[in-house]
């Protein structure tokens, strides 16, 4: 498969940029919900909005009322929303909860994803439980009860906890602390007894929550998948999340990046425009390069991903890497050409910054992704 | 079964019982290459076997047409011929400087005659070219070299002298920029074809720091050059230059399509890797490899359908050239003192090292990659001034 979008991948690009370059922009959502300290921080109405656009389903089933569609298709949403640093729960409902909830039953699927595709549920994925993403160790456990399962156990860094209907959450149900096997996924509601959450702001206004879970009761159906063998679909859940952040990441890099070439070709100093500087220029143009590779590393993983290829495992590591390296620079070199400015609450650019920061952490940063091509290079 | 996986089964087939086993392995150094011409000398029987075959079936060149000694694939089917070369980790039958350069160049600019005829040589293995551009007092700033060939009606005669010519004192034949009007810089430049025997043409080896002299000083005192070898019109060579430069920069770049997905960190573990520093070293290189790869899959499918920016060569030969550097650092690193070795029988004749020191001229060969940031500042990101 070539490496570029298809006719209807470009038509939804099209779309996407459109959309969110006019509903989803930093003015309208980003500083609007955190300049209200809004509980969310992010905009029902634009979740909405998504859900008209067809958005909400594209990784949900035609047969079960979404697009079918894949996480390319995903991708080219996700680029948009780092772009325009639109605060949505499109990553944590409709790329990571919609692919564990294809793993469900009819029964399941049919509870939970008419809301998704309507606009109307936000849902949370709960894996980590300490400050950095380890989802090789999963301590929470869940014992058979009753009709079902009782959960014990904390988890951390649940974007959009607070905001959510249901919660995935990875819990064990066999083994020890850092087996593979043994992992069980299941869907809670955010009402279940003994589920407490407390909710944090973090440097990008998006909200978060450290989950207690207390013997939280939960019966049999709410078992996504099989009991003790949810690994294989923990690491679908976890590849969705992570080729969608690098994508997403993406995206806010090309956002710092074009804000600042614009700058570099408007500002004046010494008498000339800062961008005829040739110290600016060289490294603008090894920011160029970055970027371009790390949207190729993206694309390639998405497509692997989505072929079902034995190659993705890597791939998706290489591009979460890539992309959080890329975009690491593309903020830092953004704030720095930016000068003071770059420094005031007043201009764009340092949003940019926090937003990849918190992108970063989020399914594993590129030291962690880097471990990972390592280890699956072995060595 | 598609076309496709029927033509697959076939050049499985047939690689399986035509690529010798010896030619199964990566090349080691540059003594591997199979460079063809006049003064080749095979290193093997099986090198010899393998470039022979290959050549019959039009293989050496597999995407050019059959007319010219090609096997006229598609781009899908040349993709699944790297492919299963790759599966079986074969060597290029055929390597040259006509293949990679001079051949895309006849192909757009070059008349029948000269296609039929050069083209084939060259998918034959018969001629070995070299490239004639930089000049002592041009490098960077090529188009102002002076190389002049003078009118003589039927003829040229070419006075002056080019530097940094790759393996002009092994070749046959050179393609060679040379001024024929004085009056115009960029439009007086001509891409002409001749004869490294031809009289009053000398070259002198120039010694690099890994020890090799891949690289000659060219001299032309009165060479005499039929006015029928030109490529493309008389003054109009710096289009054909610069469409050449972009094919260079694209080989450099290493985007041709070599597998790469045996990292280097995986390289470094069967001689031993025990310094944790050193192992996430070359996993965040692995990172940037492999995303490489990935770029260089993308820039090809992208040229096919013309959707690259005309300027991209630019940033594939930066960032490709730049990142092979890195990787000789860290293989040095990886390989300790047993790297150090220049002549021993084991080190394979200092190979890691003199390897290294030659990566250090990948940046700086074909456009540095200072002049390449120059370029993409301009064309691609249109900054001011640059």
């Amino acid at each position: 498969m070539a490496l570029y979008h298809n006719e209807d991948q470009a038509m939804l690009a099209d779309t996407a940029r459109q959309f969110m370059g006019e509903e989803g922009t930093i003015a309208k959502q980003l500083r609007h919900w955190r300049d209200k300290s809004c509980k969310d921080g992010f905009g029902h109405a634009l979740w909405k909005q998504f859900a008209e656009l067809g958005f909400t389903g594209i990784l949900v089933s035609e047969a079960d009322g979404g697009l079918g569609m894949g996480n390319v298709e995903a991708g080219i949403v996700l680029e948009e929303i780092g772009r325009n640093l639109t605060p949505s729960p499109f990553l944590t409902s409709s790329v990571m909860a919609a692919t564990a909830l294809g793993g469900g039953n009819d029964e399941l699927r049919g509870r939970y994803l008419p809301g998704l595709l309507a606009g109307d549920s936000v849902f949370a994925v709960a894996v980590d439980e300490g400050p950095k993403h380890r989802p090789e160790r999963i301590a929470t456990r869940a014992e058979r009860a009753g009709n079902g399962f009782k959960l014990t156990g904390q988890k951390a860094f649940v974007v959009h906890g607070g905001s959510a209907d249901m919660l995935v959450v990875a819990a064990r149900t066999a083994g020890a602390d850092d087996d593979q096997d043994g992992i069980t996924l299941f869907a809670v509601p955010k009402d279940a007894a003994g589920l407490s959450q407390d909710a944090v702001r973090l440097v990008d206004s998006s909200m978060a929550t450290h989950v207690k879970l207390d013997g939280v009761q939960v019966d049999a159906d709410a078992v996504i998948g099989e009991v003790d063998a949810g690994r294989a679909l923990l690491n679908r859940v976890l590849n969705a999340g992570r080729v969608g952040a690098a994508a997403e990441s993406v995206g806010v890099a090309g956002g710092a990046f074009d804000m600042t070439t614009t700058y570099l070709k408007q500002r004046k100093q010494f008498g000339q425009l800062i961008g005829e500087f040739q110290a600016l220029q060289h490294r603008a143009s090894h920011l160029y390069s970055e970027l371009e590779i790390a949207r190729a590393s993206v694309i390639k993983a998405q497509q692997l991903l989505d072929a079902g290829s034995e190659k993705a495992e890597l791939m998706v590591a290489v591009a979460k890497a890539k992309a959080g390296k890329a975009a690491s620079l593309a903020v830092k070199e953004g704030v720095q050409m930016h000068g003071g400015i770059g420094m005031t609450d007043e201009y764009d650019i340092g949003l940019y910054m926090k937003r990849d920061r918190a992108l970063a952490e989020f399914m594993g940063d590129m030291y962690y992704h880097a471990e990972r091509v390592a280890q699956l290079s072995g060595y | 079964m598609s076309d496709l996986d029927a033509f697959r089964g076939e050049i499985r087939a047939w690689l399986e019982e035509n690529c010798p086993p010896e030619m199964r392995e990566p090349a080691r150094s540059d003594d591997d290459i199979c460079w063809g011409g006049r003064k080749f000398q095979f290193k093997s029987e099986a090198q010899k076997q393998w470039m022979e075959r290959c050549a019959a079936k039009g293989y050496t060149v597999p995407d050019w047409p059959k007319a010219y000694g090609g096997a006229g694939l598609n781009p899908a089917e040349a993709k699944i011929w790297r492919e299963e070369m790759n599966r079986i980790s074969a060597r290029p039958p055929l390597s040259s400087f006509g293949i990679w350069m001079l051949g895309p160049a006849l192909l757009k600019f070059g008349t029948e005659e000269q296609k039929v005829h050069y083209l084939g040589q060259i998918a034959r293995g018969e001629i070995r070219w070299c490239q004639g551009y930089s000049e002592p007092g041009s490098g960077s700033d090529l188009v102002s070299l002076q190389t002049f060939g003078e009118d003589k009606g039927d003829h040229w005669v070419v006075n002056g002298q080019k530097i940094w010519t790759s393996y002009a004192n092994k070749a046959d034949w050179i393609f060679c920029l040379v001024r024929t009007d004085k009056t115009n810089k960029y439009q007086g430049i001509s891409f002409l074809l001749f004869d490294m025997e031809s009289p009053g043409v000398s070259t002198k080896p120039i010694l690099l720091i890994s020890g090799n002299s891949p690289f000659c000083e060219t001299f032309f005192d009165n060479v005499s050059v039929p006015k029928h070898q030109i490529v493309g019109d008389l003054n109009r060579g710096w289009d054909v230059a610069k469409y050449l430069l972009g094919h260079e920069r694209e080989m450099i770049s290493g985007a041709g399509g070599n597998d790469r997905l045996n990292t280097i960190g995986a390289y470094a573990k069967r001689n031993g890797l025990e310094d944790p520093l050193l192992r996430a070293e070359l996993a965040m290189f692995d990172v940037d490899a492999l995303a490489f790869s990935a770029m260089g899959e993308k820039f090809l499918d992208e040229i096919k359908v013309g959707k690259a920016h005309p300027a991209q060569p630019n940033m594939m030969k930066y960032a490709g050239t730049e990142l092979n550097k890195r990787r000789h650092e860290l293989l040095m690193a990886t390989g300790g003192s047993a790297a150090l070795e220049w002549d021993s029988e084991g080190s394979g004749r200092g190979s890691k090292a003199r390897t290294w020191l030659r990566t250090k001229a990948n940046s700086i060969e074909g456009g540095t990659s200072e002049v390449m940031l120059n370029v993409i500042s301009k064309r691609i990101l249109d900054l001011p001034g640059a």
